[in-house]
């Protein structure tokens, strides 16, 4: 490949996988709370 | 327990929040994700065409996510309920979403058939080296031509798998959201990504792999100065990302009240763009081999949509050593990919029938589902399916989901004065907050983006007929259809909710507005006291209609 296209896939990879493990980082931080609903019905 | 066919007390839910978002990332993943973006972006300028995808993902995309996601959790019912609950006369917008998602489905299901049968062929090869463009259209579609009307000529190898795609689609539907579609995603969205990656190892060692990563990579500066590409770039993630056709309006509405929306949308958003870019490295690697087999170069053998499923990808896999493993590897992905997101398009449907009609679920899915296979099965088993889903597609694209998106945002935004009630709802909720650039993007890039596109596909339709078919045929299966549903739209909020629906009798969403301190809904009843130190002002205000 040439290198400006390597420099290109890199910078396609960082951004948009990095924004994917951002995205996976920031949900870990806020993890889902416990709520005082009810269970789901179950369903059919 | 409730039984089959009455109305269950409690609305459906998703068993956890990463459940949810792998079914809005199986929903937005489907099969433009992969033959669609990567053509998009080679011809938008190769490497240079990141800078307006990322641009329109941030500016459009995410926004219009967050904008679903709030309307769906806020006012908690499928599309039409939603915006009926926002307000009286926005119901026709969730309905001509449901109208959008029938047609959608009819013919989605269809591809997912071919993509079934050719995932079998790739195995043996059975098109013969050298014969995949006559395989494709004349031994395996039969294709005839529109001029001689629409034909009623059962393709049986067209018609067995599509009959077989409707049974398999019907059964994850009528398990519901929790048994049905959350499952169908927690097992088929890790075996996509990991035969999509499989898929793209198998076609970086293919030789001539470097030429199409190169073709794919390079950047074309030149191309950002063409407004038409930042254009395709707003179009592609619009489609992408599946906002604004009732989809991601119905899951959330699905979601547990205290959900995280915006750091839940970040990663669905950012998942399906990653599945893109994996989609361009292994189809480009493909083209590159590809090209250098015939002795061209990439420009030439670059296509997208069904040209590039169908006939370039079989070509690839008459030529590669290993070829049936890709073929398998590809079309099994398409096939995954196609039911992740026709669930999710027929979802919107069930729901809506579900609140109308407060029935349960198995009833409410074969009552919807079983008409729409039929027309599904009577349109696109036929020898003039590809005309009809070559047209009905084209025109539900652009007056269809870009049509209703427009008029949603508009009066979303500006007649209704909503967009403060969403930006609070999400922020109460989200790791993620959003304030008045959000209400900007949403309230006025997105009505004048929408806007540009929506006139330059009218002006593009009229100017020639779509595809050089014949003007009966455009005036049934094109304009005469998308106009349809707006009447239909209309007609259908016009019919009164009975008193068992779920716009008159829903508990839990009394109990919701009690919680979050929101205002009682003007139809659902007088609200119930959550507790015995209940917030008994919140009582009163309730108006039983």
């Amino acid at each position: 490949m040439t290198p400006l296209a390597v420099v290109m896939m890199i910078i396609a990879m960082v951004t948009v996988w990095g924004g994917l493990v951002a995205g996976v980082i920031n949900l870990a931080r806020h993890p889902e709370v416990a709520e005082a609903e009810p269970e789901p019905p179950a369903e059919l | 327990m409730p039984s089959a066919t009455t109305q269950s007390t409690r609305r459906e839910a998703f068993g956890s929040r990463n459940v949810f978002i792998l079914s809005a990332i199986g929903s937005a993943v489907g099969l433009g994700n992969i033959w669609r973006f990567p053509y998009v972006a080679y011809e938008g300028g190769g490497g240079a065409f990141l800078i307006p995808y990322l641009c329109a993902l941030l500016t459009a995309g995410i926004p219009l996510l967050f904008f679903d996601y709030a309307i769906g959790h806020r006012f908690r019912g499928s599309s039409p309920l939603a915006f009926r609950r926002m307000h009286r006369a926005a119901e026709p917008l969730g309905w001509w979403q449901v109208l959008i998602c029938v047609v959608i489905a009819t013919y989605y299901a269809v591809i997912i058939a071919w993509a079934a049968m050719y995932t079998w062929f790739s195995a043996q090869i059975s098109w013969g080296a050298g014969n995949e463009n006559d395989f494709f259209f004349t031994d395996f579609l039969q294709m005839g031509d529109v001029k001689h009307g629409i034909s009623t000529t059962f393709v049986p190898q067209v018609g067995y798998p599509l009959i077989a795609v409707w049974v398999v689609v019907v059964i994850i539907m009528a398990l519901g959201v929790k048994r049905g579609i959350g499952r169908a995603n927690v097992v088929l969205m890790p075996l996509l990504t990991v035969m999509f990656a499989a898929l793209v190892v198998q076609s970086l060692f293919l030789p001539g792999a470097v030429d199409g990563l190169n073709a794919f990579f390079t950047p074309n500066w030149k191309a950002l100065a063409d407004p038409g590409v930042w254009a395709s770039a707003y179009g592609h993630i619009f489609f992408s990302l599946s906002v604004a056709f009732g989809i991601m309006v119905t899951y959330s509405s699905y979601l547990k009240r205290k959900t995280d929306l915006t750091g839940s949308g970040l990663v669905v958003a950012f998942a399906n763009s990653g599945f893109e870019i994996l989609a361009g490295i292994g189809v480009f690697a493909a083209l590159g081999f590809m090209a250098q087999a015939q002795g061209t170069d990439v420009a030439h053998t670059a296509t997208a949509g069904i040209g590039l499923a169908f006939v370039a990808f079989p070509t690839i896999v008459s030529q590669a050593t290993g070829g049936s493993i890709i073929g398998v590897l590809f079309f099994g992905a398409l096939v995954f990919a196609g039911i992740t997101s026709l669930i999710s398009v027929l979802e919107v449907v069930v729901a809506a029938l579900q609140d109308k009609l407060g029935w349960g679920r198995v009833r409410t899915t074969l009552v919807v589902s079983i008409p729409v296979a039929l027309i599904s099965i009577a349109m696109f088993s036929t020898t003039t399916a590809l005309a009809v889903l070559d047209t009905t597609d084209a025109f539900i694209n652009a007056f269809g989901i870009m049509a209703v998106a427009l008029v949603a945002v508009i009066l979303v935004a500006w007649i209704l004065h909503r967009l403060p009630v969403l930006r609070d709802h999400l922020n109460r909720r989200s790791s993620f907050t959003v304030g008045w650039f959000w209400m900007l993007l949403v309230g006025a890039l997105a009505p004048v983006v929408l806007g540009y596109l929506f006139v330059s596909e009218i002006i593009a339709k009229i100017d020639a007929p779509y595809g050089g078919y014949p003007g009966w045929f455009l005036s049934i299966f094109g304009w005469g259809m998308v106009i349809s549903l707006v009447v239909l739209a209309i007609l259908l909020s016009l019919l009164p909710w009975s008193r068992r629906s779920r716009a008159k009798d829903d508990p839990e969403y009394d109990d919701f507005l009690v919680e979050e301190a929101y205002a009682p809904d003007a139809e659902t009843g007088a609200v119930r006291i959550p507790d015995a130190a209940g917030r008994a002002d919140a009582t009163m205000k309730g108006v039983r209609s």
